[in-house]
Order: C-alpha cells, then structure tokens, then sequence
C-alpha cells in the first residue's frame, strides 16, 4: 500500500481547545521531502495541527498516522520544534544542556548519554555556528540564538521529518537567513519539513509545498498551485462564522 | 538615718551588680559548654535531633529544587496546610499519637487538596494562585477546628499534636527520623533515575512530550514526594514554616548555580547547613525552638549569598561601581591637565593645582586629593613650587609621567575623535556632541577607536579644530611636551 510510505497522513481531523473547535476535518498527505510551509491567520489552528500530529494534543475525531504508525510509536521519528513562549528560559540549563536533549531520544530510562552524543551535540551546535556559546545558560542569549539553540537541538535529534512551530517569531534578518539556509540543507538530505510561518511574502520564496489553514484545510499543494490570490483571499478573509458557531455547540454536547 | 538609707541603697545596688555578674559569668560558661556538648554529640538527644534537621535539610533540598524552578512554591505551601486536618483524623482514628496513622490522614488529605486544585482548575476560570489560596485556607482552617475539638475532649496523649502547628524538636522520635530517612531515600533515588527526563519537562514541557517522555506521570511523583517531604518534616519545623524550607535554600541555590546538577548540589546542602546550624543555635539558646531557627539561619543564608555572591552580587556591584567612579575621575583630571598645557602651547609641562581649579571648577582640597590619586598610581610626580606665591601661597606643582602623559593623550583622543565620528557620521551638529563624547571617552576600546580612525580616515583635528593626538604620535613620542 501506499499510504505506508506517508510520513504524515491526516484524516478527517477535528480538535477542540477548551471546548472551542480549532479545527474542522482537516485531511492530509504529505509525501517524503516535502517543504511545506504552513499559513493562516491568528487562531486559524497552526500550531494546534503541529501539536496534535506530535500527539500532544489529542482529537475529537479522525486521526494522525506517522509512517503508517499511530502518533503515539510514530512521534519517536518527528523532531520537533515548540514555540518559544512554551518554554521556561530562566531555567537552570546551559546552551549543550539544551542541545544534548535532543539525543534523549535515543535513550531508555537507565542508558546513559555517551561521547557520541556529546560529539553528534557539538557538531550541531557548530552547524547552527552557536558552538562558542555551548556553556551560557539559555536565559542569557539573544532571542535569534535562543531559536539558533533549538534548531541545533533538532538537528541532534536526527529524525526523518521535523515539525517546526513559527522557528522565525523573533528573529532578526541575519538568523533569519541562516536558519532559512539550514532547513534547505535538511530539504536536500531527504528531510521532511513543516513549519507553521506567519509571513506571507517571504513564504513564496522559502517553501515548495504550501498548506493554507483556517480552521479546515482551505487548500494544499505545490507554491505555484496554492498561491494564488482567490485562495489566499480565502483564507485570511475571516473565520467561518457559522462553522465556527455551530462546532462550538457540537463539542458542548458531546461533553455533558 | 540619711545614711542608712545610702548604705543600704549601695548594698543593694553593689549586690545586685555582684549577682548580675555571676549569672553573666554562668552564662558564659554555659555557651561554651553547651557549644561543646553540642559539638561532641554524645548525648543522644542532640545526636537524634541533629540527624533529623540534617536528613530535613536534604531533602528539603533535594526536593526543592523542582519546587523553585517549576514555580511550585505556592503548591508547596498549600499542601502543607492541607495535610493538617488529615492528621487530626489519623488522631482521632487511632486515637492516640501513632505515627503511621498520622502519616496516611496526612497523605489522604493532601491527596484531597490537590484533587480540590485539580477540580477548580477543570471547572472555573479562577487562576492558579487564587484556587492554591482557597484550597489552603480552607483545609487549615478545618485542621484548627478539628485539633481544637481533640484537645477540648481530652484525649490522653495528646501532647505531640500541638508540636504539628510550629514543630516540637524535643518531641523527635526515632520513628520520625525513619520517617525521614526514608522520604530522603525515595527522593534521591528518583532524582537519580529520572535526572535526565526531569530535566527535560522542566524546560521544555511540549518537547519532553513529544520524545514520548510522560510528564503528567513525573509531575505526579513529584507532587507524591512533596508531600512526603512535609509530611516528614511537620514535627521539625511545623505547618506553617514547612514550605519555607522547600523554598528558601533551593532559591539561595539559584543565585549561584547555572546547572540543574550545582543547584541540587547547592541546595542540599544550604538545606542541610541550615538544619544543623539551627538546631545548634536552639540548643545554645535553651528555649528557642529550632523550627524557626532552621528558618531563620536558611533566610540569613540567602542574605549572604544575595549580597556577597560573584559577580551580580550587591557588594561586587557597589565595589565595581565605586572603582568605576574614581577611574572616570583621574581620567576626568589627565584630561584637564592635557588642555592645560595645550593652551600654553606644550611650552611648559608643570601643572598648577591653580590651574586644575579653574579648568575643572572644583575646591583646592579637591584638586589635593585629585593629584595625590594621580601620583600614587604613578601618573604624575608633584612638588610644592614657590614659583607663584601671590596669586596662591604654596600651592602643589604636578608634572605628568610619560605614563600619564600617554594616558592623557588617549583620553583626549577619545574625547575628539567620538566628537568627530558624531558630526561626520551620524551629522550632529557641532555644538551638541560634548555632552555626549564626555560619557563615551570613558567606556570607548582601543578597538572601537581604531575602527573610528579608520571610518574617518586617521584625522588629524576634531569639530572645533583642535588637535587629535594619534595612537603612532603618542607611542612616538611626536606631541610637543611628550618628555
């Protein structure tokens, strides 16, 4: 079967958030070494569909298969990129600390991380060119080397496909372009990418693959398919009301 | 009768002085002795009560480490008032203080009040710290009433319970030090084995998920441990200053550590030190308790480490600051000295304490100290010159060293050549860039400077026309006046 070969297959996806429905039957394939840059307004339910094919969110309906698996066995292969403001800077860590959690993976709960973790960690941070910053705690970077830290720890997790949450919220031009320059590296590795973005112009020139959400799938494909100005109208010209309304009371229902 | 009354008032007064003393001597005695006994451990209630703060101090430690840096100090707090009705329930269960029953009332309420938490966090809008609030109050509330009605019926041994509400070390048991041990045990072993995922869902939560990491698992044994932890410690320092101990060391450790591994280091053993220490300042004052001792010495240690730790410490700082401020000021008087004898033409190179007066507005006591600063760090040489005796007797003659000179020369340099880079750069107008180049000549490196020299093409003169002495005349020696 084909479907197998599918790093990520989504099928008929709803997710509520605290009773309000953020996403609405959202169906999904994304082939191997795809680029998808993922688009759509505040609450359009970006970083909730990254969250739920991560499996930690879970749907009210439909499913997430990773390579055919379910989410839970599947996420192993994922590495994963959360929005900053999810995590606590102040905390005791210094920037390897951080880096070296991206080989946790790879171990059970009595292995312990070895030399070559600590190598596979250093050759990252160089790759990211935050290596002379191995020992500062996290807290004292910049906002762009804080998200250079996180690539680095991506790249250590060595996985297939990588789900990244808005990598270029607060980041100034320089970074920017490096970070745009290391995920095109990742592309031509064979890497599977998706990263939820928030800037329309410079999407058309990063991604190949574009997903444009608000609150459903309003379209998925190639750039020069899913570019196009009725589309993007389509999807930043407000949300569904009466879906938005009637989904709402749906999942009220279904609670009580 | 006058007399009487003098002498008797004397040998009152000189009796009661003689009595006063004996007791100070006695005293003193008394500490010494009290300190040694303390030190030597021989007697088996200092022994038990030692071990017990010692065992409380690491693991309140150890714990609250994950307490501090997951912002669970308010949760802390609010179990440990939770648990007292529990122990009043095991009292009346058991009906006599035994400590296994207490144990399990306490555990079985602290489990209830974050059930409570958990069902107001579910349910209603109400944010964390007013829900830990309610749930707090509330059980403690219903912990007072129920140890009143205890002790109003009359229960026989009741004693113990009181020492609940602000600890009671003389009532330390050897099951208690059990007790102790073994809640310190379980939590070095779980921090031992799950170091690394620990780690991991305290920074990043959504990540430790996503590497199939269970956090609501580690938060709950987390939780499990906390409440041991107060549990075991209620008869050391009590209710109400158990959360303290979870919290004080663990944030003294923050100050210094910059790893999970030093800050549980570091917090372990504030605790401990704390524990030891307050038990035997208790034990030296007789008839305070050492609950809050333990407290107070913790407290004290965080005062030291805020104050006299490296660098962000308050004394560094201020020290920093003042070494900073009497810089700037010899800087501020080379400088004056250079645009002294550049309106002589570089003719002369002695300096009057006169001349200093006038260029920089300050007392002649001023200027002394100002030219006794400068030759003690051997910039300049001085020595009193009749030269001028009307316009003012004796005054002090400085010469700059060729150190100096080159110091002044640099600063100077400074001074125009930011003047410059404001006017040609960033086109200010002439007449605003003093203010500006008179804070920045202080903090400008030799780097920045070159790299300015290079923007403006080595120039020779500032905005005003006056002269920019360059890095290859001052080490030349090319300036007038150099000697």
């Amino acid at each position: 079967m084909k479907h197998h070969d599918l790093p990520i297959e989504v099928h008929d996806l709803t997710v509520s958030y605290q009773k309000k429905p953020v996403l609405y039957g959202v169906d999904l394939e994304i082939e191997e070494g795809s680029f998808v840059g993922i688009l759509g307004p505040n609450g359009a339910g970006k970083s909730t569909l990254i969250k739920t094919i991560m499996n930690i969110i879970k749907p009210n309906g439909g499913y997430v298969k990773i390579f055919g698996d379910s989410p839970k066995t599947g996420i192993k292969r994922i590495g994963y990129i959360p929005q900053k403001e999810s995590v606590d800077w102040d905390f005791p860590v210094t920037v390897f600390d951080v880096v070296l959690m991206g080989r946790y993976g790879y171990h059970g709960w009595l292995s312990r991380i070895g030399k070559e973790d600590r190598n596979k960690a250093s050759e990252c941070l160089e790759q990211v060119n935050m290596l002379a910053y191995a020992n500062r705690p996290i807290g004292n970077l910049s906002g762009g080397q804080q998200q250079r830290v996180f690539l680095a720890r991506a790249l250590a997790q060595e996985s297939a496909v990588y789900l990244m949450d808005e990598p270029f919220a607060g980041v100034d031009a320089v970074t920017e372009k490096t970070i745009i320059s290391i995920l095109q590296e990742m592309k031509k590795a064979g890497k599977t990418l998706m990263v939820v973005h928030h800037d329309l112009a410079s999407a058309k020139e990063y991604f190949d693959q574009l997903l444009l959400l608000n609150m459903r799938k309003v379209a998925y494909g190639s750039v020069s398919e899913v570019y196009t100005h009725e589309l993007l109208q389509k999807t930043y010209g407000g949300k569904l009301a009466v879906l938005s309304e009637m989904a709402t009371e749906v999942a009220k229902n279904a609670d009580t | 009768m006058k007399n009487w009354v003098i002498v008797f008032g004397g040998l009152l007064i000189s009796s009661s002085f003689l009595e006063a003393k004996q007791i100070g001597a006695a005293e003193d005695l008394n500490w010494l002795t009290q300190a040694e006994r303390f030190i030597e451990m021989k007697d088996p209630s200092i022994r038990k009560v030692a071990l017990g703060a010692l065992l409380m101090g690491l693991s309140c430690g150890l714990i609250g480490s994950y307490v501090v840096t997951r912002r669970l100090s308010l949760f802390g707090d609010t179990l440990s008032h939770a648990v007292l009705p529990g122990i009043a329930v095991g009292f009346i269960w058991a009906g006599e203080k035994d400590n296994f029953s207490l144990l399990i009332g306490a555990g079985i309420a602290g489990f209830a009040g974050v059930c409570c938490l958990c069902l107001l966090k579910k349910f209603t809008r109400i944010h964390e710290d007013s829900s830990l609030g309610i749930v707090l109050s509330a059980f403690y509330a219903l912990g007072i009433c129920l140890l009143t009605r205890i002790q109003k019926v009359g229960y026989t041994d009741q004693s113990g319970l009181d020492s609940f509400m602000f600890g009671q070390v003389s009532a330390l048991s050897s099951n208690d030090i059990n007790g102790l041990f073994i809640t310190l045990l379980l939590i070095s072993l779980f921090i031992v084995f799950n170091f690394r995922q620990l780690l991991v869902t305290g920074f990043d939560p959504q990540f430790s998920k996503s590497i199939g990491i269970p956090n609501d698992f580690l938060q709950f044994v987390l939780w499990m441990l906390i409440a041991f932890c107060v549990i075991s410690s209620l008869q050391l320092v009590g209710v109400i200053l158990v959360s303290a101990m979870l919290v004080i060391p663990a944030a003294t450790a923050s100050l210094l550590a910059r790893r999970m591994k030093t800050y549980l280091v570091l917090s372990s053993l504030f605790g401990a030190g704390a524990g030891i220490s307050g038990t035997f300042f208790s034990f030296l004052g007789k008839s305070l308790p050492a609950g809050p001792l333990i407290v107070l010495v913790s407290a004290l240690l965080f005062l030291i480490i805020l104050f006299f730790r490296p660098e962000k410490g308050m004394l560094f700082c201020w020290l920093n600051t003042r070494s900073e401020r009497s810089r700037i000021i010899i800087e501020n008087t080379l400088k004056a000295a250079f645009q002294i004898l550049e309106q002589k033409g570089f003719e002369e190179n002695e300096i009057t304490s006169l001349e200093i007066m006038k260029k920089r507005g300050l007392s002649r006591p001023e200027v002394e100290k100002e030219i006794q600063n400068l030759t003690t760090a051997g910039l300049a040489t001085k020595n009193i010159s009749p030269i001028d005796q009307v316009s003012l007797p004796s005054q002090t003659v400085m010469t700059l060293t060729p150190k100096g000179w080159e110091y002044a020369c640099r600063m100077v340099r400074n001074h125009r050549l930011w003047e410059l880079y404001l006017t040609n750069e960033a086109e200010y107008e002439p007449d605003h860039v003093h203010e500006d180049a008179e804070k920045i000549e202080h903090v400008l490196g030799e780097k920045t400077v070159r790299q300015i020299e290079r923007l403006l093409q080595n120039p020779k003169t500032d905005p005003h026309g006056k002269l920019i002495p360059s890095i290859t005349d001052i080490h030349q020696g090319n300036l007038p006046g150099a000697s």
